[in-house]
Formats: structure tokens, sequence, C-alpha cells
């Protein structure tokens, strides 16, 4: 089980780009931070998501 | 009348008014401290002015735009400087309020190539940007590249929804965000001063809690 969020996901074994495109993320507006640690983007698509994993997903909206 | 005005007070004055209101252990370190400040608009003139207030001992203030009329609603610019860059005309405004603090100003857009050259000084900086994709870049490239700052950025403070909606979340170790996370611009189509003061003002509140060493929200 991976904690996306806060919320529980069944998808261990995933890559990290796998999961930002299922559910429609603009790439250029997040930033990903696994167990405690930036995920640099170039490494979403080798990141695997496995089993405990805790990611915090940053999506940015305009305005300032 | 006015001639008195211009006989400001002097560096030790100022920071003896300083220590009598926020104390002497506190004002030692926001006197010892760099901010930088990463956009001059809504969020980063007003946060700006609150570390300014308090003595924070150096700000970096960077912002390519110039001063337009749709920002005087809710940035810390007066009408006689539209046409200004604003990483000038904010410079002057501080410089009024706080006479002694440090400041550098850059009139250059920050982007992934000279981020890490310009913010290298900084102890703590503050995202301050409007658009969702440069905060985005300038969150990642902080926390890539120059993981030793701590982080203070803002997303969602458009609209008219509660005052009581905005909050500062920490993300990370180092890395916090400021703002309801969903209003966004765009949608809302409208930006009205007291919200996003309010998100600046949590930003401002967090760097200064993080100089106070209280990391937690």
């Amino acid at each position: 089980m991976v904690k996306i969020n806060g919320e529980i996901f069944d998808i261990a074994g995933k890559t990290l780009a796998d999961y930002l495109a299922s559910i429609n993320y603009d790439f250029k507006r997040i930033a990903v931070e696994r167990n405690g640690y930036i995920v640099p983007k170039a490494q979403y698509g080798e990141t695997v998501l496995i089993d405990g994993d805790i990611v915090e997903i940053v999506n940015f909206v305009g305005g300032g | 009348m006015w001639e008195v005005a211009e006989l400001i007070p002097t560096k030790d004055e100022m920071i003896k008014a300083l220590e009598e209101r926020q104390g002497k252990k506190l004002q030692e370190k926001f006197s010892a401290a760099t901010v930088a400040v990463c956009g001059l608009g809504g969020l980063g003139s007003n946060i700006s002015i609150s570390l300014a207030r308090a003595g924070i001992g150096k700000l970096i203030l960077i912002d390519f735009d110039r001063v337009d009329i749709t920002n005087l609603h809710r940035q810390q610019y007066k009408a006689s400087q539209i046409g200004r860059y604003k990483a000038d005309a904010l410079s002057e405004n501080l410089k009024e309020i706080a006479p002694y603090t440090e400041l550098e100003a850059h009139n250059v857009k920050i982007t992934e190539n000279n981020a890490v050259r310009l913010l290298k000084e900084a102890d703590i900086i503050c995202e301050a940007f409007d658009v969702a994709e440069g905060k985005a870049m300038l969150t990642n490239t902080v926390l890539e590249s120059i993981p030793d700052k701590f982080l203070v950025a803002a997303s969602g403070m458009a609209g008219m929804g509660s005052a009581n909606n905005i909050k500062t979340r920490k993300v990370m170790n180092r890395f916090y965000l400021c703002g309801d996370e969903i209003s966004e611009v765009a949608e809302s189509e409208s930006l009205v001063s007291s919200r996003v003061m309010l998100c600046a003002a949590h930003q401002a509140h967090m760097v200064l809690r993080i100089l106070a060493e209280k990391l937690d929200t």
C-alpha cells in the first residue's frame, strides 16, 4: 500500500510517472516528495513506488 | 513639519526599539538573517514589508516586472511608481520604513539556471510568484539543488473565500506551504488584497518562526 496525500492506494510496483499520468496532474505545476525527500522531475519515470511509501504531491495553483 | 520627518533615527535607536518590542534574543536572530523574496507582487511586496519591519538583517528582492496600474490594489507600491521596476520601487519604499535593513535588488526573471546563484546567500527563501508553473519550478529547483535552505511557498489565495481557509502546512523538512491550496486566480478571476495579504502574512510569519527555531506550523 502506498499513501498519497493522506489516502491509501494499492499501487505498489507502479512508477510515480504512471500514477501521475493516471490522475491527470500537469507535471509542470507539481512538486513531489517521497518519504521526506523531493523526487527530482527527471526521476519520475524511474521511481518505482513500494509498499509503505508515503508520497506528498503539491499541485500549485496560480495567484500571488 | 516635513523637515522633522527627514531626521530619521540612528541604527542603534531602531535596534533598541525593535528589541523593546520583540525581545533582544529574537531580534538578534532576525538581524543576523538573510531572506530572499522571489516575486514582488501581492505576496512578495507584503512579505518584504513585514520582514523589513521585523528587523531582518538582509533582504534579497527579485522580480523582472515593472509596477502596473492593476497592481496597486494589492501590492505595496504607490501610484507615482507605475512603470518602475518592482525591485527598485520596493527597495525605495522599504528604505523609508526600515532604513538599516540591507537590500539587494535584482531586476531579473528567476529561472532554473540562475536560481542557485541568486539565492545562495539566503537562509530562507520565499516563493511569491503568481504563475503556477513558476511556483513549481522554483520549489523543485530549491529542494533539489540547494536543500540546505528553508523554503516557504504559497498556493491558493485568490477569490472571496473565507480568510480562515488560508493555512500554513509543513509539507516536508524545510518546506512550508501557505494558502488554501485550491483557489486559483484563473478560475475565480479575482485577487483581493485582504486575502493575498493574509497569505503573505502566513509566509512572513513562518519565516520569523523558523528564525525563532519554531519549526512546526
